[in-house]
C-alpha cells in the first residue's frame, strides 16, 4: 500500500493509502475532515471543491495518491485564529446560504475564482461557479456574496 | 391581545441567520458526517430490471471476503421488514400494494434493492457487492400510462395497474361548456423530477441492545419514528430519530424510506452501529421522484374572456408503489386548478396509475405546481384566442380584493389577497409596456432572436394543515404543530419546536418570534429540534407548514410562559397580576417605577425562595397549534425570454416576482426561499427530466445527465412584494417555501410560447430545451412551406 504525506490545514499526516482511495474519503473517513461533504459522484456538483497547492480541486475526482508532498487546504482550515476568513463572512452577510451543504465547495470555488480576477464582475462570477451547484439559494446571493468577499478581500485593485 | 403588536421590535427585521457558522466553517453535522464506535458500512445491490421475478439471490460470495461482515438478501429480511407505509389512501377503491423494503420475490423498478453487503468500510462494501449472484425472470415493463390503463397491458401488481380514481365536481359543468362560445381544449405533460437535494441521504442505525437510535437524512423525524414502529413492530418508546443537519429536502427527504427500515433492522441483527450513505447515482434512481401527470384541461369562456367551467382529468404516475403520500400529491392539486380565478362549475378527476418506475412523491409545492402550472397555461392560451392581453383576461377572471373572505368553486376559503396590487407593482418594475413594445418591434423585423413575455398569477394553498381538513382528505395524521418555550435559570430561553428544518432558517426565525413575545434579546434564545429525544412531539417540515402552524405553536407556548411570568411578578412585587403591564420583557406595576424582568423572574422561579400557592418552579411551558384554514400565498410573476428561433436556445432576459406570502418574519430568508424556489421552478422549465428507456432503465442518473440550473444558467432576480395578512393564525403569516416553484415554472413556459406564437406554436412541452423549440420552429416553418 503506498505510503503518502500530506499536508492538510496546516497539519502534516502519514498515511498508507489504497491507490484508489480517493482523496475526499481520505479527508473525510481517514483524517476526520468532515467539513467537506460529497454531493455527487460525476464531478458535477462542486461540494467537494479544496485547494491542493493553491488551486481549487474538486476532491473527489482526485486520488490521495495524487496529493502526496501536496498541501490541502478545506473550508476547516480557512478561518484564522477562529474568525471567519472574509469569503465565509461574506457568505454569512449576504444570506449566501441555506442547507448549506454546497457551502464549502462554494466558498472554495469563489475564493479560486479571486486568484484570477480579484474584482470580478456578476458574469464572470456566475460563469465562474458554474461547476458547483446550489440547490436552495438561486444562487443571487452568492454572487452578491462573492463581489462581498471580494472587495473585503481587499484584492479589488479597480477602483470604481 | 395579540403579541406582535405589543413588541414588533425582531419580526420584521432581516436577521442574519444563527444556523450559518457551523455550515460555513465545516462544523456542520451530516447523516454522513457521524461516526459511533465500531461502526459498519453498509451497501444495497440494487436491481438492474425494471420489473422481473427474482429466482435466486445467493450471498454467499460476499460473506468470506475481507472486512465483510454479513450479507442479507430480501428473504433475510422477509418476516420482519413489514411493508414500506402509505399514509393517504385517497379514495374508498385504492389499491395499496405491500411494498417490502427490500425485494423478496419480484422487482419493479429499475434501482429497487435485493441484497446488501455490511463492511468495515464503503470500499469493502462496494467491493462484496460484485460477489452476489441474482437470476432474474424477466417481465415486461410498464412504462406508459395511457397503455398501462388497457385491458390487455401487462399488469405492474396482481390487482392491475390502476391504484385510484376519483372524481370532483361543483356546480353544472355541462352548462358551463353548453354552446360556450370559447372552448380551450388542450393537453400538458409534467415531466418527471429527480428532487436532487444537495445532501445526498444517509441513514445510521445503533442500538444498545434494548433502545435504537436512527440518524437520518430526514425532514419528518417524528413521523418516521412512528412509521419505524409501526412497520418494524419494534415499540415505539425503544426508538429515537434525529435529523441533524438536513442539507435540503424538498420533499423528497418527506419519506420513510426501505433503506432507513433495513437499516434498523440490521442493527438490531447484528448489534452494531451501521451507517448507509447513498451515492448520487444511487440517489437519482432511488429517491422518490416529483411530478409525472399528464393534464388534460378543458376551458369553457364567454367571448369577452370570462370564465365559465374548468374540467380537469389527469393520468398520475404512481410508479412501481404508494410510498409515503404518493397518491395525495396530485389530490393537493386538486382545489387549486381554478386557482385566483371565479367560475360556475369546476370538475375534477385523477386516475393514479402504476408504473414499472421509482415510486413519484412529494417534491417542492406537490400538486400545486401542476395544477398551476395548467391554469395559467390555459389562461394564456385564453387570451391568445380572444387576442387579449394575458393580465387583461386574468383581471376579468380573477377574485378582486374587496370580495375576500372569498369561497371558491373547489371549495376553499381564500383569506385574504389582493392580486391587483401585486400585478400593479410587477408590471410597473418588469417594464411591461415596454417590453410589449420591443417585442411588437422584433416581431415586426423578423428578427432571429424574438422576445417572450411570460405571466403568472399564481395562488397557492399551504400551511398544511388543519387536521380536520386533513381528516376529511383521508389523509392518516393531523396538521397540527407543537411548540415548548422554557426561561432558563439564567435569563436564557430554549425553545423546542416539532418542526424539522433543513436550510429554512427555523432557529433565526423562532429566535425572533420569541425575543418579542418574552422581551428578551434575539441572542438569548437557542432552539432545539429534530430529535425526538429532546423535541418529543412534532409534525416536522415540508408543505410551507413550519411557520405558519410551528412559529405560532412556539408563539402560543411564549403566552403561556409569560401568563405564568406574571402571576409570579405579582406575587414578588406585591400586587393583583391585573396591576402589572408587560414591556420590554419587564412586569411593571402601573403608574410606579417598580417592575421585574423575565430574567429576575426566571431565577426567581428556579430558587424557589418564594413561590406563591400554586405556581409550580419552573419558568416553562408548551402549545399545540392546529389553524382554522389553510393560508393562501398569491403572487404575479412575470418573465422576458430571448428566443434564438435558430437554434432553439432559451435565455431568461429578466424576471420579477411579486409575492405576498402575508406578514414576514425575516424579509432576508424570505427573498432567500423565493430566489431558490424560482430557481427550482426554472429547472422544471427548461432544463430538468428524469428519462426512462424502453426497457425501464433510468438514463438520468448523475448530474451530467439530469441538469440541474446552474449560476450560468439564471439571470438575478428582481423581487418585492405586498402584504395582506393571513387571518388563520395570530402572526399573519401565510409560507413562502413552495410560492417561487409553483409561480415559475408556468412564468416561464409561458413566455417561451409566446415569443413563438408568430410561428403558430401554442405550446412546447417541457423542458423547453433547444432541441424541443428549434424542432417545433423548425416543424411550423415546414409546416407553412408546405
Amino acid at each position: 500500500m503506498p505510503r503518502i504525506t500530506v499536508t492538510v490545514d496546516g497539519i502534516k499526516y502519514e498515511e498508507d493509502v489504497e491507490p484508489r482511495l480517493l482523496l475526499v474519503h481520505l479527508l473525510r473517513e481517514r483524517l476526520g475532515k468532515t467539513g467537506t461533504p460529497v454531493g455527487c459522484d460525476t464531478s458535477n456538483c462542486g461540494a467537494c471543491t479544496v485547494m491542493l497547492d493553491g488551486k481549487s480541486v474538486k476532491s473527489c475526482s482526485v486520488l490521495a495518491v495524487q496529493a502526496d508532498g501536496c498541501d490541502v487546504l478545506t473550508i476547516e482550515g480557512l478561518g484564522v485564529n477562529g474568525s471567519m476568513h472574509p469569503m465565509q463572512q461574506a457568505f454569512h452577510e449576504e444570506h449566501a446560504l441555506q442547507c448549506g451543504f454546497c457551502t464549502p465547495g462554494m466558498v472554495m470555488a469563489a475564493i479560486d475564482l479571486l486568484r484570477e480576477d480579484p474584482d470580478p464582475s456578476e458574469e464572470t462570477i456566475r460563469h465562474g461557479l458554474e461547476g458547483n451547484l446550489c440547490r436552495c439559494t438561486g444562487y443571487c446571493n452568492i454572487v452578491r456574496a462573492v463581489r462581498r468577499g471580494a472587495q473585503e478581500m481587499g484584492q479589488a485593485v479597480r477602483t470604481p | 391581545m395579540t403579541i406582535q403588536q405589543e413588541a414588533g421590535r425582531e419580526v420584521g427585521r432581516p436577521r442574519k441567520r444563527k444556523e450559518d457558522a457551523r455550515l460555513l466553517t465545516g462544523r456542520s453535522r451530516w447523516t454522513d458526517n457521524l461516526s459511533r464506535p465500531g461502526m459498519l458500512h453498509v451497501m444495497f445491490l440494487r436491481s438492474p430490471m425494471a420489473h422481473a421475478r427474482i429466482t435466486r439471490v445467493d450471498v454467499s460470495g460476499a460473506r468470506g471476503l475481507p472486512g465483510v461482515v454479513a450479507a442479507f438478501s430480501g428473504q433475510d429480511f422477509a418476516a420482519e421488514q413489514g411493508s414500506l407505509p402509505c399514509a393517504w389512501p385517497v379514495s374508498e377503491d385504492i389499491v395499496i400494494p405491500d411494498h417490502p423494503p427490500m425485494a423478496v420475490s419480484e422487482v419493479r423498478y429499475v434501482g429497487e434493492a435485493v441484497a446488501c453487503v455490511v463492511a468495515t468500510d464503503r470500499y469493502r462494501a462496494a467491493d462484496a457487492l460484485e460477489a452476489i449472484e441474482v437470476d432474474y425472470e424477466p417481465l415486461p415493463a410498464v412504462l406508459d400510462m395511457k397503455q398501462a390503463l388497457t385491458a390487455d397491458s401487462p399488469k405492474v401488481h396482481e390487482a392491475g395497474n390502476k391504484a385510484f380514481s376519483v372524481k370532483i365536481n361543483s356546480g353544472d359543468i355541462e352548462a358551463a361548456f353548453r354552446d360556450a362560445p370559447i372552448i380551450i381544449d388542450r393537453t400538458y405533460r409534467q415531466q418527471r423530477l429527480i428532487p436532487c437535494a444537495m445532501e445526498p441521504r444517509a441513514v445510521l442505525a445503533d442500538t444498545d441492545g434494548d433502545t435504537f437510535t436512527v440518524w437520518s437524512a430526514t425532514q419528518i423525524p417524528h413521523i418516521l419514528r412512528v412509521m419505524l414502529a409501526v412497520v418494524t413492530g419494534i415499540p415505539e418508546h425503544q426508538i429515537r430519530v434525529i435529523a441533524p443537519d438536513v442539507g435540503g429536502g424538498f420533499g423528497s427527504k418527506l419519506q420513510v424510506t426501505a433503506e432507513e427500515v433495513l437499516c434498523l433492522l440490521m442493527a438490531r441483527k447484528l448489534g452494531k452501529p451501521v451507517k448507509w450513505a447513498e451515492s448520487r447515482s444511487e440517489g437519482n434512481l432511488t429517491v422518490h421522484h416529483g411530478r409525472d401527470q399528464i393534464q388534460h384541461i378543458r376551458l369553457a369562456a364567454d367571448a369577452d374572456g370570462r370564465i365559465r367551467g374548468l374540467q380537469v382529468d389527469l393520468l398520475a404516475d404512481m410508479g412501481a408503489y404508494l410510498m409515503l403520500v404518493t397518491p395525495g400529491i396530485p389530490m393537493l392539486g386538486a382545489s387549486m386548478f381554478n386557482a385566483i380565478y371565479k367560475m360556475d362549475a369546476y370538475e375534477f378527476g385523477c386516475t393514479g396509475v402504476f408504473t414499472t418506475k421509482m415510486p413519484t412523491d412529494a417534491y417542492r409545492g406537490a400538486g400545486r405546481p401542476e395544477a398551476t402550472f395548467a391554469i395559467e397555461r390555459v389562461m394564456d392560451e385564453l387570451a391568445a384566442e380572444l387576442h387579449m392581453d394575458p393580465l387583461e383576461v386574468r383581471r376579468r377572471n380573477w377574485i378582486k380584493h374587496e370580495e375576500f373572505p372569498y369561497t371558491t368553486i373547489s371549495g376553499l376559503t381564500y383569506d385574504s389577497g389582493n392580486y391587483e396590487a401585486a400585478t400593479d407593482k410587477a408590471t410597473a418594475m418588469f417594464g411591461y409596456d415596454k417590453l410589449r413594445a420591443e417585442q411588437a418591434d422584433r416581431r415586426d423585423r423578423g428578427d432571429p432572436v424574438q422576445l417572450g413575455i411570460g405571466v403568472s398569477t399564481y395562488t397557492e394553498m399551504c400551511g398544511l394543515a388543519p387536521s380536520r381538513m386533513l381528516g376529511e382528505a383521508n389523509y392518516a395524521a393531523g396538521g397540527w404543530e407543537h411548540g415548548a418555550v422554557r426561561m432558563l435559570p439564567s435569563g436564557k430561553v430554549e425553545v423546542i419546536t416539532g418542526t424539522s428544518p433543513h436550510g429554512q432558517g427555523h432557529v433565526t426565525a423562532w429566535s425572533q418570534i420569541v425575543a418579542d413575545a418574552l422581551g428578551v434579546p434575539f441572542e438569548d434564545v437557542t432552539v432545539l429540534h429534530g430529535d425526538t429525544a429532546i423535541a418529543h412531539k412534532g409534525m416536522d417540515t415540508y408543505g410551507s407548514r413550519s411557520l405558519v402552524i410551528g412559529g405560532i405553536a412556539v408563539l402560543k407556548a411564549c403566552e403561556k410562559v409569560r401568563d405564568k411570568a406574571r402571576k409570579l411578578a405579582a406575587h414578588v412585587l406585591e400586587c393583583s397580576p391585573d396591576d402589572l403591564e408587560f414591556e420590554a420583557g419587564a412586569f411593571k406595576v402601573r403608574g410606579t417605577e417598580s417592575q421585574k424582568t423575565m430574567q429576575e423572574l426566571a431565577w426567581a422561579a428556579f430558587t424557589a425562595h418564594d413561590l406563591p400557592d400554586g405556581v409550580e418552579a419552573r419558568l416553562d411551558s408548551d402549545a399545540t397549534f392546529d389553524p382554522e384554514n389553510y393560508s393562501f400565498p398569491h403572487g404575479t410573476h412575470l418573465c422576458a425570454v430571448e428566443v434564438d428561433t435558430e437554434t432553439g436556445m432559451v435565455k431568461i432576459r429578466s424576471y420579477v416576482a411579486v409575492d405576498d406570502v402575508g406578514k414576514v418574519v425575516n424579509p432576508l430568508i424570505v427573498e432567500g426561499q423565493v430566489h431558490g424556489g424560482i430557481a427550482q421552478g426554472i429547472g422544471q422549465a427548461l432544463f430538468e427530466e428524469a428519462v426512462y428507456d424502453a426497457e425501464g432503465n433510468l438514463l438520468t442518473t448523475t448530474l451530467a445527465d439530469y441538469l440541474l440550473p446552474s449560476a450560468a444558467d439564471l439571470p438575478p432576480f428582481s423581487l418585492d412584494r405586498t402584504e395582506s395578512p393571513a387571518t388563520s393564525n395570530p402572526l399573519g403569516v401565510k409560507g413562502v417555501g413552495e410560492a417561487g416553484t409553483i409561480a415559475s415554472t408556468p412564468a416561464v413556459v409561458n413566455a417561451v410560447v409566446d415569443a413563438l406564437r408568430p410561428f403558430g406554436i401554442h405550446d412546447i412541452e417541457m423542458p423547453c430545451t433547444p432541441e424541443r423549440v428549434w424542432r417545433a420552429v423548425s416543424e411550423a416553418q415546414e409546416g407553412v412551406r408546405r
